[in-house]
């Protein structure tokens, strides 16, 4: 922050300019150390040295997006963390998720909620919903050298699109590369290790037009699947009560679902695959 | 060659405060003001898309009266410095005393070493638990910075206008008595020979900052609530008038866990009237 500070001790020109309306932008020029992707790295793989966020679910329903992630962070063979949250609201009516190097990946989610409400304060006006995918595809693609060396983040994207004509088909949902993106998706999408299992899950399961209820629901279901073929996944802790993080985003805005709430949830599932471990 | 003539250092100055308070004598007042449920802002202004009262912070507000371009250049830098503390440190580490005496330095270096001092009078406002706790600052075109407690007037014939405010306002006041003594504290100047006038409801800009709210608690009142608000059809109490109808998810006071984001409290307009904001 120790940028062009003025003798005078008014605030230097970059501050008052009217120039960006972007806080990368303006952090590229007061504070570079502070955007992830300006570090210079010393060569060489550093992919177990940091703990890893797994899997994080979305499924776009009637008048919104559901999205839901586990709580498990493992680093190599061990647990780094039982409870880790990695879905969290990047504004008002969007939702981002992470997978990969955790410490990059929390680092990268809060910038890029500075970013939207940056945006919002300073035009007075929300980024559309695609400005914001495209945002989020920037700061990813900042981040591709590190990315080569093992230390790569990927996020996932939803959000109500308040611009859309019909509210029952404005929950839209973007996945990322490490190069950037952005991938719009139909219906469902999911990222991290147990990824492949969980988009299996949901390709048998899910029905366009699902209540977000329904939806919230199915995406329990898929984490479960998740974490029954994938190590690095966390199913519901039933004896410690750390159930999935789930949110929604609709018409009124972004909610996480209470403990209480994903507790009844997840012991459904778990209850259900008493019966029938498949599901 | 030409003969440069002297000038005094004083002259100089006090050319300048004649030059800046003349500027700001033109424009039309603002007023902040504490009540029960937060901090409310009152401007006359007639433009709904230029600002003179904008969000900075979770908790911190700005108002400004004089000329547009030199106090939005003054809005943009408190945002940024704002939002670069915030991330750098936390949410709770932005306040309004840091940002108030990063505007006191930039407008007393620019009244002195600029031949043009910016024609503005400035309030940061920052809400508090209790209304005693809120915090409201003026700085002024030289660079001065003052703490005002409860309520202040900027901009032409504020003095009248503070009058006004002094007799009538109470920290324990409803959103909607405050704002009529807003209103009508505006309203007592102006007029022909100095008489009272009405101001129309869309001609005012009012916003809050709610003191119940977690997170960013500034919202606009602008449309419809703002009238029914003016005209005292609806008793909104401590809670502000949700522009729209429909109340925001509230959200939870539960330790770390919030279940809505910092501005899903923020909503105006719903998508369904329209889908802009």
């Amino acid at each position: 922050m120790a940028a062009g500070f003025d003798p005078s001790g008014r605030l230097p020109d970059v501050f008052t300019n009217a120039g960006t309306s972007s806080f990368t932008t303006f952090l590229s020029r007061v504070a570079p150390e502070m955007l992830p992707g300006r570090r210079p790295l010393p060569p060489g793989m550093a992919a177990d040295l940091a703990p890893h966020a797994t899997t994080i679910v979305a499924i776009s329903a009637t008048g919104g997006v559901v999205m839901a992630g586990d709580r498990r962070a493992t680093m190599g063979n061990l647990i780094a963390q039982r409870d880790i949250e990695k879905v969290h609201p990047a504004d008002a009516y969007s939702l981002v998720g992470i997978a990969g190097t955790a410490g990059i990946g929390i680092e990268l989610m809060r910038l890029f909620q500075v970013e939207l409400e940056h945006y919002e304060k300073i035009e007075g006006a929300m980024l559309s919903l695609d400005g914001k995918a495209n945002r989020l595809a920037s700061m990813i693609r900042g981040n591709l050298g590190a990315a080569m060396q093992g230390l790569a983040v990927v996020p996932l994207f939803a959000g109500f699109d308040l611009a859309a004509g019909d509210a029952a088909t404005a929950g839209r949902i973007f996945s990322f590369d490490v190069t950037g993106g952005p991938y719009e998706e139909t219906g469902y999408d999911a990222i991290g290790s147990g990824s492949l299992f969980a988009k299996s899950a949901l390709k048998k399961r899910f029905r366009a037009g699902l209540s977000v209820e329904d939806a919230t629901r199915l995406a329990v279901e898929a984490l479960y699947d998740a974490a029954d073929d994938d190590t690095a996944t966390g199913g519901p802790d039933l004896t410690r009560r750390i159930y999935p993080v789930v949110m929604t985003a609709t018409a009124e805005g972004t909610r996480r679902l209470t403990d209480t709430e994903t507790a009844a949830i997840a012991e459904g599932v778990v209850a259900g695959r008493m019966e029938n471990p498949g599901g | 060659m030409a003969m440069q003539f002297y000038a005094s250092p004083e002259q100089i100055m006090r050319d300048r405060s004649e030059l800046a308070r003349k500027g700001i004598a033109r424009g039309r007042s603002a007023v902040v003001l504490s009540y029960a449920g937060g901090v409310l802002f009152v401007a006359e202004n007639l433009s709904s898309a230029l600002h003179k009262v904008s969000e900075i912070y979770d908790r911190i507000g700005f108002a400004a009266v004089g000329r547009y371009n030199e106090f939005e250049n003054l809005r943009r830098a408190g945002v940024r410095m704002a939002d670069l503390n915030g991330l750098s440190y936390d949410r709770r580490d932005v306040t309004g005393r840091a940002l108030a005496n990063a505007f006191a330095q930039t407008l007393g270096a620019i009244f002195t070493e600029q031949s043009k001092p910016f024609e503005v009078e400035i309030c940061v406002a920052e809400v508090g638990p209790t209304a005693d706790a809120d915090e409201l600052y003026r700085l002024t075109y030289d660079g001065s910075v003052n703490d005002e407690p409860g309520r202040m007037a900027m901009g032409g014939q504020a003095e009248a206008i503070t009058g006004v405010l002094k007799s009538q306002h109470r920290a324990d006041m409803s959103l909607a008595e405050a704002a009529k003594v807003a209103v009508q504290a505006l309203s007592s100047v102006g007029g022909e020979g100095g008489a009272a006038r009405t101001i129309a409801a869309n001609q005012l800009e009012v916003a809050v900052l709610d003191r119940q709210r977690v997170g960013r608690t500034f919202r606009r009142i602008t449309g419809a609530a703002l009238t029914a608000l003016l005209d005292g059809e609806v008793e909104t109490g401590g809670q502000a008038g949700a522009g729209g109808g429909a109340e925001p998810t509230v959200p939870t006071t539960e330790a770390h866990k919030p279940t809505t984001s910092a501005g899903s409290a923020d909503l105006e307009d719903r998508p369904a009237e329209g889908g802009e904001r």
